[in-house]
């Protein structure tokens, strides 16, 4: 009887948490009728936040791809002094308040900033620009994709990369024939929690770019802007992240599926499993 | 035929150093416990691993030289390395891992492996006995100047083992390149290959043809780690409750288990009794000969007579007043043997 009533309460809890999570969501859907949501998506300002948002966003992600797949994979094969400080270094934009990370940017990359001399010399000024959108998205999301390619490199049987050098192939082509597919998995799913971390970005980009409509105004930013003006618009934009973030989500979830290992590890989604 | 030498090849390792010379021209089978480097020896000489000192060289290319600081890639060095574990590209179709070694060859290996009818599969559904002969052919679609196999039978379960060992018998003995393998099981070296050595934290303690081992260990090591007498033989077939054998000296045994055709009979030296009159007891089997070599280890001693040697205290020994060059009779139960490998006599075709 006692042990009824246990478990009764545990359940009681959970469907609260649950419910918890999931009410914000049927609020968004609710409050707005989806012909009143297609009505607002064709306004002037959600187009052109839409328009920054993804473009920004790409970039970025295409910037993550390029510099963090071969760092994750230096640092998820190669054991060398320093490499649990790259390690924790990779992870910091994940503990640190975005606020303070767009702080650190401007501080960095600003005018006034540690490089900003060497930068206005080259002709480059990144603060208030859509590049300061992209760089300030760049940073706070980075470390979901670099954590998880690094937890799939980990994951990937040494035997299998040496059979590879062994057959004639150099280390280019093992890592594109071999390393990567066998990856693939953990990696597309890594850049599914990075892509959807960007499209959220909020606090280091209007500390770093700051809300330009057309320039540096995303779909977050503009939310912000509009739901004092207009709630139905911020409800529409509110739908479409929601969308997306959906969309991201069910990619992550097959991404990880995806991940085949002969190794009895798996990769676990913020799972850095390394001792080192 | 092609050579591998190693020379003084060093490599530290974590409890001890494995320090090695070596020169490899047919089938070299490297025997030891686990953790004697014997897997090390093998990623030294595809390049996976860097020694600290020595020289690697095949048919007068250096792939390795401490001294001139020589070190080639393992991509640069034409080794056929095949895994323990068999290492195929799981996320390959059979076809594709062998054309992963070379595009044009996959075809003919295909046949020659018998794995034609496996081309689409992955590695992920074979059986272990598939996986070997992919991973065979893989290593050989390569083209190398030398094959590496890593404990060939261990992942082997003991049903298909027979039948594997039998198969790579066969291809060992057809090969035009030089075999470097290693295992623990000195049955298995035996039957692979034709020399052998004895591998012990990280020094090769003894090296020879199999029979040499077994007839003469240097050491109780090498004695108890070679184990079995091993006994060339022919045999027509079962006949009755045994199978009679007739072994290369004449002498006729008998042995409880089935084969057909050109045998090899293993015998422990401690189930062979040594007497100086011929024995009448229930031993079926009895080889007369003179005694050629008598090796003491500690308070046992290895006496040989013809094809065979026997384990016996030294206590017997000496009562029995055992001396190289006396005649000797070596019996053993047909119970107590054990075919080996049996390779049945080629049909005229």
């Amino acid at each position: 009887m006692k042990r009824a009533i246990g478990y009764g309460l545990f359940v009681a809890v959970a469907v609260v948490a649950l419910a918890f999570l999931l009410l914000p969501i049927v609020g968004i859907f609710v409050h707005t009728s989806p012909g009143k949501v297609l009505g607002q998506l064709s306004s002037p300002v959600v187009k052109d936040a839409f328009v920054v948002t993804l473009k920004t966003s790409l970039i970025a992600q295409a910037l993550i791809i390029l510099f963090g797949t071969p760092t994750a994979y230096l640092l998820a094969t190669h054991r060398f002094v320093g490499r649990s400080f790259a390690i924790t270094l990779v992870e910091l934009p994940l503990v640190l308040p975005p606020a303070v990370a767009g702080l650190g940017l401007l501080a960095a990359l600003g005018r006034e900033g540690l490089l900003g001399s060497s930068l206005s010399a080259l002709g480059v000024t990144l603060p208030f620009t859509q590049s300061a959108v992209t760089v300030a998205v760049a940073y706070v999301a980075s470390p979901l994709y670099i954590r998880q390619a690094i937890a799939s490199f980990e994951a990937t049987d040494p035997h299998l990369t040496a059979a590879s050098r062994t057959l004639g192939a150099g280390p280019v082509r093992t890592f594109f024939r071999v390393v990567v597919p066998l990856a693939r998995g953990g990696l597309i799913a890594g850049l599914a929690l990075s892509f959807a971390r960007g499209l959220g970005e909020f606090g280091a980009t209007i500390m770093f770019a700051g809300s330009l409509r057309a320039v540096t105004q995303t779909l977050p930013l503009a939310i912000y802007a509009e739901f004092a003006v207009n709630f139905d618009t911020s409800l529409a934009m509110g739908g479409v992240l929601v969308l997306i973030s959906a969309l991201l989500l069910l990619t992550l979830r097959i991404g990880l599926s995806w991940q085949r290992s002969p190794s009895s590890r798996s990769p676990s989604l913020f799972g850095l499993s390394s001792s080192a | 035929m092609a050579t591998l030498t190693l020379e003084q090849v060093t490599v530290p390792l974590r409890a001890f150093e494995l320090r090695l010379s070596l020169a490899v021209d047919s089938t070299f089978a490297l025997v030891g416990p686990s953790g004697a480097g014997k897997s090390t020896v093998l990623n030294a000489i595809a390049g996976l691993v860097k020694p600290a000192g020595g020289a690697i060289r095949c048919n007068d290319e250096t792939w390795f030289d401490a001294e001139r600081g020589v070190s080639m890639r393992p991509e640069e060095r034409r080794v056929g390395l095949v895994f323990q574990d068999y290492a195929l590209f799981p996320h390959l179709t059979v076809r594709q891992n062998v054309e992963y070694a070379r595009r044009h060859a996959a075809d003919e290996y295909l046949d020659r492996f018998q794995i034609r009818h496996l081309e689409h599969a992955r590695p992920g559904s074979l059986s272990g006995g598939e996986r070997q002969r992919v991973a065979l052919a893989r290593a050989l679609a390569r083209d190398p100047e030398i094959l590496l196999l890593d404990e060939p039978l261990a992942a082997l379960d003991a049903h298909t083992k027979a039948d594997v060992r039998a198969e790579l018998q066969q291809l060992l003995g057809g090969l035009e390149i030089p075999t470097l393998l290693v295992t623990h099981d000195f049955e298995d070296a035996a039957a692979l290959a034709d020399r052998v050595g004895v591998l012990v934290e990280g020094r090769l303690r003894q090296e020879g043809a199999p029979a040499e081992l077994v007839a003469q260990p240097k050491d109780p090591f090498v004695a108890s780690f070679t184990g079995a007498n091993l006994l060339h033989g022919w045999t027509d077939g079962p006949d009755g409750s045994t199978t009679a054998v007739r072994l290369e000296d004449g002498t006729v045994v008998a042995t409880t288990d089935g084969g057909y055709g050109a045998i090899t009979l293993a015998v422990y030296p401690w189930d062979v009794t040594v007497s100086t009159h011929r024995p009448d007891d229930s031993a079926m089997n009895v080889i007369a000969g003179t005694i050629t070599a008598v090796t003491e280890l500690g308070n046992r001693a290895r006496v040989t007579i013809g094809p065979i040697s026997a384990e016996i205290t030294v206590d017997s020994l000496h009562r029995l007043g055992l001396q190289p060059g006396r005649p000797a009779y070596a019996s053993f139960k047909a119970t107590g043997t054990r075919i080996v490998a049996s390779r049945p006599p080629e049909t005229p075709s």
